[in-house]
């Protein structure tokens, strides 16, 4: 375990360096650079400023510095855009947003998803099956940028329940749409998965056995059943992470909720290499660590896997 | 279950009467597609919808690029769906005639997903069936990479594509493709592991083909059959990727269209009463959505090996 660990360390941390490398290269790939603009400024004024940010030094150098500001200050420099705002500042003050109704659609998903797959695996072929494999099949069709116009129609338009956008610290009612337009599509597929795997798992041997000798069936469901059919969806957390993650850009943009999705899309449209590369490092080192967890966590439940 | 059923019933007694000639894989798997009711229903329709791409023009009275200077402005009021005033679909904000822009939305984005498929499957494919094949050290450094690449946040890199290296179609598909072979390679490599200790291809070996013949002409086409599963499930996702990414604007750009950017601008103005620039783009979108799955689904229980 103490060695599957450590390699699967080992792996992390050069991906975390080579996304690191790729995007910076990439942003010096780009043409036009953060202080090109219809006015052109004069030729000193533009080497004062490159000079600031170090942008006068060779790549490699430059890269080694950012590079050298992220691991030991964790300082991801300011932001070429918004001159009195630096990276740091834009992330804390997206991130906490980002992360709030990131975990509650994780939670949605998770804990919606499950019980719903198993429901329709146990009662294969009933209704509740067939609802549960159509909402499933549907929530797979309807993908968050759809989700979030139809709420907002149903709810805020019609019903006049909810409030159409804003964060508001967070309050409940800011917080159910961005939720449910995240989480649905997660939730639908995680259904899917379980669904297809306890089905598997219900019709092995073993089970038949334990039937046979005569366990109770709430017994056989939580003792035999549940761990087995929960490895797939365990090595699916991984992706639906990245996913949420991913479907916050536009739940940022489409609630206006002021997460870490709407700084990257501003920046990209902005070319504000500084906030993007920042943003893409810290969603990556996430998603980095997230995959890990979840890696480590399957290794840990099922035995069969010993590396 | 019982409709099931009464299919194999169906293709076993077919069996017994035509025992003799022998039937290919093939033709076995489209028999058993034919018999799945959604995925042919699913795939009429997908047809269709392709067919109206190409042949709608033809019907249009206004041009994707056209103005309505009489809708523009006003298309809550005059800019509804008609066929008197040759709106069929209504008209956007700008006064454009809806139904040509969706169907050229409609033709860029199956485009889209079908080429960026196509790249997928091939660098996919190749990938896979090199590393399963030569196995080994270079079988773990590949996948390693593969490993390494599944987890990077992908829509971020592919924004971080489109703002460095222009918003253009050409780039999109080819930063969607080149993204998403990781799964694909993952699949091959499983089934190339598989094949390669079959006979036919130690055969192959000791008669000295060289690797690379064997991979491309003895390895791949046994693999058809999973790959073409994968492409339609992949045809879907990528529609999705691009949409997603039109929707926030960073994608297919003016005067060209998508589903998600027409999704979009219809989403954008749903509270002025023009829920028709929302709900067409959005019919099309989903129900073509809808098709690839089912025939997705369909293509695997007739190809997939394990349900036989």
């Amino acid at each position: 375990m103490i060695n599957y660990i450590i390699k699967r360390i080992g792996i992390a941390i050069p991906t975390l360096l080579i996304l690191i490398a790729v995007s910076f290269y990439l942003m010096h790939a780009a043409p036009g650079g953060p202080f090109t603009s219809e006015r052109p400024l004069p030729p000193q004024v533009l080497a004062n400023i490159e000079a600031k940010y170090g942008l006068d030094q060779p790549i490699w150098r430059q890269m080694f510095n950012y590079l050298w500001g992220v691991i030991t200050e964790f300082d991801f420099g300011p932001s070429y855009k918004y001159h009195d705002r630096t990276v740091n500042e834009i992330i804390g003050h997206g991130f906490p947003i980002t992360l709030k109704y990131g975990f509650w659609s994780f939670i949605v998903a998770v804990g919606v998803g499950i019980p719903l797959g198993a429901i329709a695996a146990i009662r294969k072929n009933t209704w509740i099956d067939y609802l549960a494999v159509g909402v499933s099949i549907g929530a797979q069709v309807l993908p968050n940028f759809v989700m979030a116009p139809l709420l907002i129609i149903v709810f805020t338009l019609w019903l006049d329940w909810l409030p159409g956008g804003g964060w508001n610290g967070g309050a409940w009612q800011y917080l159910v749409m961005p939720v449910i337009a995240l989480s649905t599509s997660y939730m639908a597929s995680i259904a899917r998965i379980t669904r297809s795997s306890m089905l598997e798992v219900l019709n092995t041997n073993y089970i038949r056995t334990a039937r046979s000798k005569g366990l109770p069936t709430k017994v056989i469901f939580f003792r035999h059943v549940l761990k087995p059919s929960l490895l797939p969806v365990i090595s699916y957390l991984g992706p639906a992470f990245v996913g949420l993650i991913t479907g916050s850009v536009l739940i940022d943009i489409y609630f206006s909720t002021g997460g870490m999705g709407y700084f990257f899309v501003n920046a990209a449209f902005n070319r504000d290499y500084s906030v993007m590369m920042g943003i893409t490092i810290v969603v990556g080192s996430l998603t980095i660590l997230f995959s890990l967890i979840a890696d480590l966590l399957y290794a840990w439940i099922d035995p069969k896997i010993r590396y | 279950m019982i409709v099931a059923n009464k299919g194999k019933i169906k293709t076993m007694a077919e069996n017994l009467s035509e025992s003799g000639a022998g039937r290919s894989l093939w033709k076995d798997a489209r028999m058993r597609f034919i018999q799945n009711k959604a995925a042919t229903i699913s795939l009429f329709i997908l047809l269709s919808i392709v067919l109206f791409s190409f042949i709608g023009p033809y019907f249009a009275v206004w041009s994707y690029e056209q103005i309505d200077w009489n809708a523009m402005g006003s298309a809550a009021r005059v800019g509804m769906p008609s066929i008197e005033s040759g709106h069929y679909f209504g008209t956007d904000d700008l006064g454009r005639d809806l139904y040509s822009r969706v169907i050229q939305g409609t033709q860029i984005s199956l485009m889209v997903g079908v080429l960026g498929a196509t790249v997928a499957v091939i660098v996919g494919t190749l990938y896979g069936a090199t590393s399963g094949y030569l196995g080994g050290k270079t079988d773990q450094i590949m996948m390693r990479i593969v490993d390494i690449l599944m987890s990077i946040p992908y829509m971020f890199v592919l924004i971080l594509l489109l703002v460095v290296f222009g918003r253009s179609i050409g780039m999109l598909f080819i930063g969607i493709g080149l993204l998403s072979w990781l799964d694909m390679s993952r699949i091959v490599r499983g089934q190339t592991l598989n094949l390669k200790n079959k006979e036919f291809i130690e055969a192959a070996r000791v008669t000295g083909v060289s690797d690379f013949k064997i991979i491309t002409r003895h390895i791949v086409p046994n693999l058809l059959g999973i790959v073409a599963v994968y492409a339609t499930l992949l045809v879907p996702g990528i529609i999705l990727a691009e949409s997603f990414i039109s929707f926030l604007g960073l994608g297919v750009q003016e005067p060209s269209t998508s589903w998600g950017a027409l999704i979009k601008e219809g989403a954008g103005t749903i509270s002025y009463d023009t829920e028709w620039q929302l709900l067409f783009p959005l019919a099309f979108f989903v129900v073509s959505l809808f098709c690839f799955y089912f025939i997705g689904d369909g293509l695997r229980d007739a190809l997939d090996p394990k349900e036989r």
